[in-house]
């Protein structure tokens, strides 16, 4: 066996040039406990791995034709032996990737190895982030489900308002006038072909950065970063190094064996994500959502004044991927240990928690009307029981106006907007306990011109008769505790000072 | 350029060295225009193309409703992604020709399909809220403007015909064939 392999190395060379690479000293902090936070990197390069085996697996059957990709899925879904399980784990360890890259990212922030001489490992690292999200943005279109296909759909319309371009990009991006089998093909060669070539080249100049520049020590309070002595530095370092074919490996190893586990285990208990359903655009009840790594800015956008929407759409994500690639121009040399990097720690602390919140908004999304709401979440039953009010309340002689004001709340699609006991849309507010807050004269008011200038309500003046807004606001004004009287405004009697 | 060994080049050479050169230019150039014009193709003109849509008695007056086909701009291989709808409304008789409202389904804000409530007389869409009155007016929410119209015209056939609706955007409304 040994004569085989000499043979072969007699022409590949490979101990000669392989060896010395794999055997290259890392400083000797690496290899101890703060080497635990040195495996994100290769954790990141691991799923990459695994998604290009999968991703190789799913093009064997996939099918990037509009009229046949959701048959191929579905085929994959419920016919193809294993097929569920390759669309889930393709799934989550794009997931996992992402989570990774962040976390390889966020380490070496924190510890400063971004600094003199490894500046361009991190620009490169980047780079690789753009490519990992682009992945994870083109792949959603390739399921191409109503998701998908209305996520382009906002994608161009975004593209859309780039001044004079607009419609140039837009018909760049779909690949023609309209969303269709063009705009498929084209998000299929970009997640294919384009981006990961893209991303191999950034990841062979990054990882051959590592090599050549070498792993970062742990940092040490006080141990200031400066380019004049640095490298001098480093080499004393090396010579109580230890290879990283040994220990730094294995640790690598054991991490990126754990996160093959974890995605596994979380594809073949969790299954396949959608198609949601087939891409027919005239399917009513369309609710499309972007993936997970995006509903920050989904709600970022979302919660922004109109007149702002447009710089934050076009100019705020390019001002935050320049900010991202000047950190190690800006902050070069200095301290490397977290403990002694307020502003750093203070901006990561700051960063995931806006991050944090801004994904949960993206979540529960309450700016998006409940399209359901008004047929499918009924009025709780004990605001229309007369006995809820008291005995001498004017209203009870009128309860079937009550009853017919609930009705035309429902039928007029209010709760699509307007919660009841929680009940409902959230985009208004919930109007449980109204009665006891506007009187009748403002709730006709506010019900006939919603928000003025457009604002987050529509005017219903016209959308019903007045005998409707009458019986309405005589609904609306029971809504109040059984104890409170019905909200009245303010009087003033003459010759008293006013409230 | 001149080689190591001789003090000068001869001019033949040098002649051959740029004609090398040209070459590579002439081979790159050949190789690369047809290359970046197919992948800008997609910005090439489309003509436009016209879909009928029923007679105009189909459609009683004062009733908006969806009405889906199949999207002519399509390719051959769409399938269900080239379904298409508009609402559209008969408004009756304006002097001696017929009116009719078409409206495309693409929210104006950032384009996603929007539903129609007769009930209430609204448009909404799902994604951030946008409301818009029957006539297509902005009521509330984040659109900058009311809903996009469709180019219409009723044929000599008495039949509704709509001009095929490319992607909508701010910049590029339905008012005229895709401006790209």
């Amino acid at each position: 066996m040994k004569r085989i392999l000499a043979w072969f190395d007699a022409r590949l060379s490979i101990r000669e040039s392989l060896l010395p690479m794999l055997t290259h000293p890392i400083p000797r902090g690496a290899a101890g406990p703060m080497g635990w936070w040195y495996v994100f990197g290769s954790a990141s390069l691991t799923l990459f791995v695994v998604q290009i085996l999968t991703g190789i697996a799913l093009s064997l059957v996939f099918v990037p034709s509009a009229a046949e990709a959701y048959d191929s899925l579905i085929y994959m879904n419920f016919d193809q032996p294993l097929g569920w399980f390759l669309r889930a784990l393709h799934y989550y360890a794009g997931s996992g990737m992402v989570v990774m890259v962040l976390v390889h990212m966020t380490q070496v922030f924190l510890h400063g190895a971004y600094k003199y001489p490894r500046e361009l490992t991190w620009v490169m690292g980047v780079f690789l982030l753009l490519c990992t999200m682009s992945m994870f943005f083109t792949g959603q279109v390739l399921r191409w489900d109503p998701d998908a296909y209305w996520g382009i759909a906002v994608g161009a319309s975004m593209s859309g308002r780039v001044p004079i371009l607009g419609p140039y990009v837009v018909h760049l991006l779909l690949g023609g006038p309209v969303i269709g089998g063009d705009t498929l093909s084209r998000f299929y060669a970009l997640h294919v072909f384009l981006i990961p070539g893209a991303l191999m080249f950034f990841l062979a100049v990054h990882l051959w950065l590592v090599l050549k520049r070498g792993v970062s020590e742990p940092p040490v309070p006080g141990q200031v970063v400066d380019p004049n002595t640095y490298d001098a530095h480093y080499e004393k370092e090396l010579q109580t190094g230890v290879p990283f074919l040994g220990e730094p490996l294995l640790r690598d190893a054991l991490v990126s064996a754990l996160a093959v586990i974890a995605v596994v285990v979380l594809a073949a208990v969790i299954g396949p994500k959608g198609p949601s359903g087939p891409p027919d655009p005239t399917l009513s009840g369309a609710n499309p959502r972007p993936e997970w790594p995006f509903l920050w800015l989904f709600a970022l956008l979302s919660l922004s004044p109109p007149a702002a929407e447009t710089f934050i759409m076009l100019v705020f994500p390019v001002v935050l991927i320049v900010v991202l690639f000047l950190v190690p121009f800006v902050s070069r040399r200095g301290e490397r240990a977290p403990s002694r990097r307020p502003v750093a720690v203070l901006s990561v602390l700051v960063l995931f928690t806006t991050l944090g919140v801004l994904t949960y908004e993206g979540v529960s999304a309450p700016w998006s009307p409940k399209m359901t709401a008004w047929s499918g979440d009924p009025v709780p039953k004990y605001l229309l029981e007369k006995k809820r009010l008291p005995e001498k309340s004017p209203e009870k002689k009128h309860w079937p106006r009550i009853l017919q004001g609930a009705a035309v709340l429902q039928v007029k699609q209010c709760r699509n907007c307007h919660a009841l006991e929680g009940l409902g849309g959230q985009r208004g507010p919930d109007l449980t306990g109204i009665g006891g807050r506007m009187t009748r004269d403002q709730l006709i008011d506010q019900i006939s011109n919603g928000t003025p200038g457009g604002g987050n309500m529509p005017a219903f003046g016209k959308q019903m008769t007045p005998a409707e807004m009458d019986v309405l606001v005589d609904f609306l004004t029971t809504l109040r505790e059984s104890d409170q009287p019905p909200a009245e405004p303010p009087t003033q009697v003459a010759g008293t000072a006013a409230p | 350029m001149t080689h190591p060994s001789t003090p000068s080049q001869p001019e033949r050479r040098t002649f051959f060295h740029w004609l090398t050169y040209a070459v590579g230019a002439a081979s790159a150039a050949i190789l690369g225009v047809p290359l970046v014009g197919f992948l800008f193709g997609a910005l090439r003109k489309k003509e436009e193309q016209w879909v009928t849509l029923g007679k105009v008695s189909d459609y009683p007056q004062g009733q908006t409703r969806m009405v889906t086909f199949d999207n002519p701009l399509r390719q051959p291989w769409d399938g269900m992604t080239a379904h298409t709808g508009v609402f559209v409304c008969y408004l009756g008789k304006k002097g001696d020709k017929d009116d009719f409202r078409v409206l495309a389904v693409n929210c104006a804000h950032l384009g996603c399909p929007v539903s129609w409530f007769p009930r209430s007389g609204l448009f909404m869409c799902p994604c951030h809220g946008g409301v818009y009155y029957e006539n297509g007016d902005h009521a509330s929410g984040p659109p900058p403007r009311g809903m996009f119209p469709c180019v219409w015209r009723v044929n000599k056939e008495g039949k509704l015909e709509v001009q095929a609706p490319h992607y909508p955007s701010l910049q590029d409304t339905l008012q005229k064939p895709a401006k790209v």
